[in-house]
């Protein structure tokens, strides 16, 4: 693999170098040299795909798609379906979007926007902070104050609103809710990090024209939302790639019993935690190859939305430096070292 | 070829710079987390006795131990539920399960104002942890224990997420006493819960039970006793409710006297004889029959010899019960099967 | 004249929400370290720090091991990943817009995305199965894994920071491309390298996930390579869900002293940053 890489830089490079006047032998070398050690990355990435799908093969031939209707996960008699774990995974990143989503652009908006120039820096930093917190730490917080806390609101709820299905089942505390709840907490930050790159990233002259046309603070702000739309759903799939792939302070919260269902009371379990939990125990071949399989789609799904939604950030980023007045390429770079 | 001769003089400098101290032996193993407590305890002790000796064991539960056995990622593993015919099988050469001591799985339950012991019959135990009786004021559990005020709340399962000796030593009981379950949940270290919360582990499970009210689980008896968790009785083959004690396990060992096969795979649940908790079981370390690393083997044997007679004096303290005399003579006979 | 009123309140009130939306999201931070400080503090003491875990249910021990471990982790996945994301990120940055350089920029983001327990399940069919055991090594490797892109991303966006007046004035000088990219571009690029080293370390230093199935853990102090290693995440996670109170009491000590590590870090390479972007300005 990395002797094709080589080849093909060398060859692109004899190509350039008719071009340029005087071929200079250290430049190749050095071209090739740090292009071989860029090559480990593609790679890695490579491998990675080809090792979950070689491990994943016997549980694909004998499901096919039933594996993702299936609703059955019985290791006894051999039967896999992976419909509770996409369930879960799906469900819970779908709440915790629900209510980051509007969070996250809020803060955005107040911190590019409206906050005074000196609150700027230490809320941005407040809000880094609560990215760099691991998810085991926010796991830990999850079993020990927010679980006790969903189950007091649990068990406090009237009867009438314990019939919905939305609201059944025991008062455990454990469940879908405290999940989405640690996921909300979790992908603020990161959605609202990028957000407010995107609105920064908007020219000037947008609100200028609307404050000229006697906007208020408010239409402003929507003319700049309007104009960054495409990059704010960027933001928003950036937390949803997060939300899908949390393992640990979703595994700790979240029930592990797989078992779809609407209830937000109900324990539930994800693609992600079912991996952490039965990986190392898997005792036959079908077993764990049905877990990689689960490990595959999950790899495919991160790099579908992952890619979306750099997709459109950098399609807002080329729309607006064709703008003459944006200057400013910034956008995703500080995000990328958050 | 230089460069061997500078390997050769470095590791003669090693052994130089470190005279009479034995290289340490690192042992890893995996597994159960039913004897945890006393694995952990027999390792920390076995180290202290041999420092040079370092036998690491992660707890990932009786799956996990067989599963990466049959790897060959660990050089033990240990488990509550016996190794199965096909796993055996499937398994690349032989492995031997040698006993190690006995324990019992109780029915832990935390219920708001309820102090006393509850007495559960098998049939009963079945159809909660079915999620058929699903009220702690059912009729069925309020028959067993008459003048317990016992509350309308529902009832949450806590099960294993992990695959489990303790589960299969669990379902392999009820199994016994309830056809349903048999058919419906079946007999494995890892089984298709119809309702309830999966913890990872005894330890997840007793934490969640003891964090959880109206919960109900099943734990090993020293998880129940360290975390003052209430447990109840359950009702033996004769009709007694029977609290799982070292007492209570030592007799439903006996009822294998004279009948241990020589692969040590034996079920004890639902004994017969007085005074018998019928949720007890043998639990197993297994070693690979010939094993690559020849120093780790000799290194587990003279453990293994230590364990089977010294370390036993532990089990008390810990809730188990200690191997009864001929099971140990067996071993002692049985260790000599591994080749190194 | 009703009208603009109604605009104006309706202005007030997203204003309003906006700033109500910043304080939801600092509470549960408030919450989160009011409680690192309430239940982690007290009960980080000399025997936590010292001390290795005793075994199971008995009071007392420590994370000696674990907090050694994820040093060697941290370590042996800097190891790995300093140099080749160093590399790519420079190889990216110098010749950006050839097809190769985007096929890597490409893949440096896939990889970024990648689940960090899809990472482990690579790490062990990689690092564990074919070698049959669990290491230090196999750990390191996974976080390694998760390191790469991080750091090739962040030195490629401050290589390109570095004025372009710099590169120019080494080739009019006589410098080779190379030469001009090594000693000139890279050195003037070098505490952002730094920065970002120091932030993709902060990262993975809180990362438990991948480690399940390679470090795997280890109740002894050990420091060997090919032996499996205890690290702090992984027995916060097994401490956490345990039973034992006094488990829980180390597994907050655990939390906080993770969380200071991870914020020094990060704090420094925020510093870092700021200094280093008033210098490109």
């Amino acid at each position: 693999m990395v002797e094709s890489h080589r080849l093909k830089i060398s060859v692109r490079r004899s190509r350039s170098d008719r071009r340029r006047p005087k071929p200079r032998s250290d430049d190749a070398f050095f071209r090739v040299a740090t292009g071989a050690v860029a090559a480990v990355i593609i790679l890695l990435a490579a491998a990675i795909a080809f090792e979950l799908v070689a491990h994943s093969r016997l549980s694909i031939e004998k499901f096919g798609f039933r594996f993702w209707t299936g609703k059955v996960w019985d290791p006894v008699s051999g039967e896999f379906g992976a419909f509770p774990f996409v369930w879960g995974t799906l469900y819970s990143s779908f709440l915790a979007l629900l209510v980051a989503s509007p969070v996250a652009i809020g803060i955005a908006v107040f911190i590019s926007e409206l906050a005074p120039g000196v609150l700027r820096r230490p809320l941005t930093f407040l809000t880094e902070l609560l990215a760099a917190i691991p998810s085991i730490v926010y796991g830990l917080w999850g079993v020990f104050v927010l679980v006790p806390l969903v189950r007091r609101l649990e068990t406090g709820m009237p009867e009438s609103l314990r019939k919905l299905s939305l609201f059944s089942g025991p008062p455990v505390g454990v469940g879908m809710l405290a999940a989405a709840a640690i996921l909300a907490i979790m992908v603020i930050p990161f959605s609202s990090a990028v957000a407010r790159e995107v609105l920064r990233a908007v020219p000037a002259s947008q609100r200028e024209a609307a404050y000229a046309l006697g906007a208020t603070r408010f239409e402003a702000i929507r003319a700049v939302l309007y104009h960054g739309r495409t990059g704010v759903v960027g933001a928003l799939l950036l937390g949803l790639g997060r939300a899908l792939g949390e393992t640990m302070a979703v595994t700790m919260v979240i029930g592990n019993n797989p078992r779809a269902a609407l209830s937000l009371f109900a324990p539930q379990h994800t693609m992600a935690a079912v991996i952490a939990n039965e990986f190392t125990e898997a005792a036959d071949q079908l077993y764990l190859d049905a877990l990689v399989e689960i490990g595959l789609v999950l790899f495919v799904v991160t790099l579908a939305v992952n890619a979306l939604s750099r997709l459109l950030i950098w399609s807002l980023e080329r729309r607006l430096r064709a703008i003459p007045a944006a200057a400013e390429p910034a956008a995703a770079s500080t995000v990328e070292a958050a | 070829m230089r460069l061997s001769r500078l390997i050769a003089a470095l590791s003669l400098a090693t052994a130089i710079a470190r005279p009479g101290v034995a290289q340490t032996v690192q042992i890893n193993g995996a597994g159960a987390t039913f004897p945890y407590p006393i694995y952990s305890k027999w390792f920390s002790e076995y180290n202290k006795l041999h420092p040079e000796v370092q036998i690491n064991y992660q707890s990932i539960g009786s799956g996990g131990g067989i599963r990466q056995l049959m790897n060959r990622t660990v050089f033990f593993g240990a488990t509550d539920g016996p190794m199965t015919k096909d796993q055996l099988l499937a398994a690349p050469g032989g492995i031997l399960h040698f006993p190690t001591v006995l324990g019992a799985v109780v029915p832990v339950y935390n219920i708001p104002g309820v102090d006393a012991e509850l007495k559960f019959t098998g049939r009963v135990l079945a159809d909660i942890f079915m999620g058929k009786v699903s009220k702690w004021n059912d009729p069925e559990i309020a028959k067993l224990n008459p003048g317990q005020k016992l509350p309308g709340s529902d009832i949450t399962v806590v099960h294993r997420s992990d695959g489990s000796g303790t589960t299969y030593i669990f379902a392999d009981y009820l199994g016994k006493v309830s056809p349903e379950w048999k058919k419906t949940v079946g007999i494995a270290t890892s089984v298709n819960w119809p309702t309830g919360v999966g913890g990872k582990g005894n330890e997840g499970v007793a934490g969640l039970v003891k964090q959880t009210p109206g919960s109900v689980g099943y734990v090993e008896l020293i998880y129940a006793l360290q975390n003052k968790i209430d447990f109840g009785s359950v009702q033996n083959m004769g009709g007694e409710f029977v609290r799982a004690s070292l007492d209570s396990v030592t007799k439903a060992a006996a009822a294998t006297k004279g009948k241990m096969p020589a692969d040590f795979r034996v079920s004890i649940t639902n004994a017969p004889g007085a005074g018998v908790y019928p949720v007890s079981s043998f639990t197993w370390l297994l070693f690979s029959e010939s094993p690559k690393d020849k120093r780790a083997a000799r290194t587990m044997t003279d453990f293994m010899r230590w364990a089977l007679h010294d370390g036993q004096k532990y089990c008390a303290d810990l809730g188990y019960a200690p191997l009864p005399e001929e099971v140990v003579t067996m071993e002692m006979e049985a260790l000599k099967k591994i080749r190194f | 004249m009703s009208r603009s009123r109604r605009r104006r309140v309706v202005s007030a009130l997203f204003a309003g929400a906006c700033a109500a939306s910043v304080l939801l999201a600092l509470l549960p931070l408030a919450f989160i370290l009011f409680y690192l400080l309430k239940r982690g503090v007290g009960a980080l003491e000399w025997s936590f720090l010292f001390h290795n875990p005793k075994p199971v249910g008995e009071v007392g021990g420590g994370f000696a091991n674990a907090i050694v471990g994820t040093l060697i982790l941290i370590g042996l996945a800097g190891t790995f990943a300093v140099p080749v994301g160093v590399i790519s990120g420079l190889y990216v940055a110098e010749y950006r817009g050839s097809r190769f350089a985007s096929a890597v920029r490409f893949a440096a983001d896939a990889l970024n995305g990648v689940p960090s327990i899809v990472v482990g399940i690579f790490a062990y069919s990689i690092a564990v199965l074919p070698v049959r055991r669990f290491s230090a090594i196999a750990g390191g490797f996974a976080l390694g894994v998760m390191m790469i892109p991080i750091i090739a991303r962040t030195t490629e966006e401050l290589v390109r920071l570095v004025p372009e007046s710099f590169r120019d004035g080494a080739l009019a000088l006589g410098a080779t491309r190379a030469k001009a990219a090594w000693s000139v571009v890279l050195p003037a690029a070098l505490p952002g390298i730094l920065t970002g080293i120091l932030v993709a370390l902060a990262r993975i230093a809180g990362e438990t996930a991948p480690l399940l199935f390679t470090a795997f853990g280890n109740r002894f102090f050990s420091t060997r390579l090919d032996q499996p290693i205890a690290a702090l995440t992984v027995q916060i996670y097994t401490y956490a869900v345990s039973p034992y109170e006094d488990w829980h009491r180390q597994a907050w000590a655990g939390a906080f002293l993770l969380v200071v590590i991870v914020l020094v870090l990060s704090v420094i390479a925020r510093l870092a940053t700021r200094r280093l972007e008033r210098m490109h300005g």
